[in-house]
């Protein structure tokens, strides 16, 4: 099974990426599943067709200790194994502790052990703590993809994320299997991601293109693949899953200072 | 009246636990890599975490308990502890050279998410950590579980940190005895070794929390399981772990890792338990129960039918931990007395439904609960509901027994204001004559104390 936690600027795009993605996926005979690690528990909401799915926090909480592994994990779009951690309120409790304590009770219960080809879990924003770094700590997710843009503070987090994989692939096995460009339509944006993929010594898996396609499949609680198969945007998104699937570029990455970041910018962006 | 506030009424409650009964992970986690020969334990997190739980063990088994601690600060606690600890390593081992760190994480370092596997691969790529020396870990948030817990996660974590697979032997026997006292441990090696069975247990706390006063402070006294046998734990033909709380999970992970088959068995308090055990090292092993056993069994059955008087219809409440209350609430149904009132703060569902089965074979429907509102304030309820003969438990047992004069066996963990716990076993058939020789004790003293004059005898 390959395990890959996905990681990005918050609002990059980075749970839609993932379920569409995962889409691609389950679309090529692959058994899935996803792991959401944010409080706000949207992980899988296209894939399961709306907000149906109760996280392994409020189950905990309500029904103690006890927990069964049906309780918690709801198949979604292509047989896809769907599970939410969950989390406290905004504002009040510890998110971070709290992937802790549901990534430890998903082992417990054995949710790694099905028969799976892949475990996907979608972090929320940036790896802001000890807890949101659970997912790439060593026996738990080996390989990680970044969805980036080609906006200064995406790249930003960007560079930012492969510090922590840094930190943590020196002790575990973890690596950088690339960079996901999901299009903001910035000038020059794929020559400029192409740039920073190299220069943190990894690749730009794929670019996405913006499409507004996405939004309306999203309006409709579902993935393009599954809203409008024959989209041209459905076929990024299979292409996106079959360049993961044959991926075998996995590296430390090298991140980059800040100066040499806006040096890129420089170079590549607006300011050119 | 010290308890005068207990309400007779049970009200349900949810959010509120009055005197728990239970402790903290680490406490476990520390008493366990005790039993390792020349270990460090070391807590990584406050300081106050540290002394809390080194002075719990020391005034139980009223010795000097050693343990580093990662001295969190605020900016620890902001930073992540990655730095404390690895200067922590880095320091016990230049300064009091031990063999090796057993590092078990806090309430805090656990929530701001130090990755122990993570600190410590990384102090030895840094080379802090000597060459033949080890460390070793756990994660012991004290918000999840109990003491056993603690205990059970590093007896897990010293599996991780030896065991690798190896050519089995004929007959070596792996012995995980879970939370018992040293003389417990003591004597399950005493009882291998009469059964001539070649045998590892760890870990093991006999020889290192009941050492000898020499005049000369030892830092790491002689017993303990050593590096070498652990070494070894992989080759072994067979693993009996004492305890489903304590003890199964590194039986299990033992054989995920060495291929090792594995027994779960009662911890051996009792004449059942204790026969359970032996014919299950009879047949581990291939060797026979030994002439000396057979002779303490026909002891323990000769008090037993020469007291059985004193001790039938007894009602006993009795705390504790789940893998000690089973096989003692075993025992007392077999002497014909009535366990009705049990709680255990360790949760688990399979312990209810234990001590169930265990007292519906005498038609006894006792009230039993365990987790966090299974706690002390409870068991007095339930005893003034009900009232009791006995009560068998640790030492926070003793202000009920003075509210209510109720006699009272000091047993488990913790026992702050009597010695002997950790000399004389509880387990074993030696262990069951002292447990009949404490109960009938404590149920005849109170008898001669209250008897009228005319009916005070002098043969009982």
């Amino acid at each position: 099974m390959r395990k890959i936690a996905i990681y990005g600027k918050g609002g990059i795009g980075k749970s839609t990426t993932t379920q569409n993605t995962v889409a691609g996926l389950a679309a090529m005979g692959k058994k899935v599943m996803v792991v959401g690690c944010d409080p706000k528990a949207d992980s899988t909401r296209l894939l399961l067709g709306g907000l149906a799915q109760k996280t392994v926090l409020d189950t905990l909480r309500e029904e103690g200790e006890d927990v069964e592994l049906d309780d918690i994990i709801k198949d979604g779009y292509g047989a896809t194994r769907c599970v939410e951690s969950g989390g406290p309120e905004p504002g009040v409790g510890c998110a971070g502790r709290g992937i802790i304590t549901s990534i430890n009770l998903l082992e417990q219960l054995g949710a790694y052990e099905q028969e799976l080809d892949y475990a996907f879990y979608d972090v929320l924003g940036d790896v802001v703590c000890g807890g949101f770094a659970m997912p790439i700590r060593e026996g738990k997710a080996e390989e990680i993809y970044i969805v980036v843009s080609g906006e200064m503070m995406a790249m930003y987090a960007a560079n930012n994320i492969c510090k922590g994989i840094v930190k943590y692939a020196d002790a575990g096995g973890v690596r950088l299997g690339g960079l996901i460009c999901n299009s903001r339509k910035v000038d020059n944006e794929s020559e400029m991601i192409e740039q920073l993929a190299k220069s943190l010594g990894t690749q730009m898996i794929h670019f996405v293109p913006r499409d507004n396609m996405v939004q309306k499949a999203e309006i409709h609680r579902q993935t393009v693949i599954e809203f409008d198969s024959d989209h041209v945007q459905a076929d990024e998104y299979r292409q996106l899953a079959a360049k993961i699937d044959s991926n075998e570029m996995r590296v430390i990455p090298t991140p980059l200072s800040i100066e040499e970041l806006e040096k890129l910018l420089i170079d590549f962006g607006i300011a050119n | 009246m010290l308890l005068r506030h207990t309400k007779k009424e049970v009200a349900d409650r949810k959010a509120l636990t009055i005197n728990p009964a239970k402790t903290c992970q680490p406490i476990g986690a520390m008493y366990a890599a005790l039993g390792i020969n020349g270990c460090m334990p070391h807590s990584h997190g406050s300081q106050g975490c540290c002394a809390y739980h080194r002075s719990s063990l020391t005034r139980h088994y009223k010795e000097p308990v050693m343990a580093g601690s990662s001295s969190f600060t605020e900016g620890a606690s902001v930073f992540g502890g990655q730095a404390n600890l690895v200067q922590a390593i880095n320091n016990i081992f230049t300064i009091y050279d031990p063999e090796i760190i057993a590092v078990h994480s806090t309430c805090l370092s656990e929530t701001i998410g130090d990755d122990l596997p993570q600190i410590v691969a990384n102090a030895e790529v840094s080379g802090k950590v000597p060459k033949g020396k080890k460390v070793i870990y756990a994660s012991t948030p004290s918000y999840v579980g109990s003491h056993i817990t603690g205990f059970a996660n590093m007896v897990q974590g010293i599996v991780k940190g030896f065991a690798q697979p190896g050519i089995k032997s004929n007959d070596l026997i792996n012995i995980i005895p879970g939370w018992v006292e040293p003389s417990d441990m003591a004597e399950i090696k005493r009882i291998l070794s009469l059964m001539k069975v070649p045998s590892i247990m760890f870990p093991d706390t006999s020889g290192v929390m009941n050492a000898p006063q020499t005049g000369k402070h030892e830092f790491y006294p002689q017993g303990g399981t050593t590096s070498k046998d652990l070494s070894r734990i992989g080759s072994a033909s067979h693993t009996c772990a004492l305890g489903k709380w304590a003890s199964e999970s590194a039986a299990t992970l033992l054989s995920k890792m060495a291929q090792v088959p594995f027994t779960i068995c009662d911890i051996p308090i009792g004449l059942k338990a204790t026969d359970r055990f032996l014919m299950e090292l009879a047949k581990v092993s291939g060797h026979e129960i030994s002439q000396e056993l057979e002779f303490e069994r026909g002891q323990v059955a000769d008090i037993i039918t020469d007291m059985h008087q004193y001790l039938y219809g007894k009602k006993v409440a009795l705390w504790g931990d789940p893998d000690q209350l089973i096989p003692l609430t075993e025992f007392l149904v077999d002497l014909d007395m009535k366990p009705i009132h049990i709680v255990s703060g360790t949760p688990g569902k399979a312990f209810e439904k234990r001590i169930k089965e265990i007292c519906a074979t005498k038609d006894i429907t006792p009230n039993v609960k365990s987790g966090a509102q299974a706690d002390m304030y409870l068991m007095h309820q339930w005893i003034l509901n009900e009232p009791v003969d006995l009560l068998i438990g640790n030492t926070y047992g003793k202000y009920i027994s003075r509210d209510m004069d109720i006699p009272f066996v000091r047993h488990g963990f913790p026992i702050y204001d009597r010695i002997g716990h950790s000399y004389f076993p509880t387990v074993g058939y030696k262990g069951s004559m002292r447990l009949l020789e404490m109960m009938l004790s404590a149920i005849m003293n109170k008898m001669d104390r209250e008897a009228p004059e005319e009916r005070f005898e002098l043969v009982m």
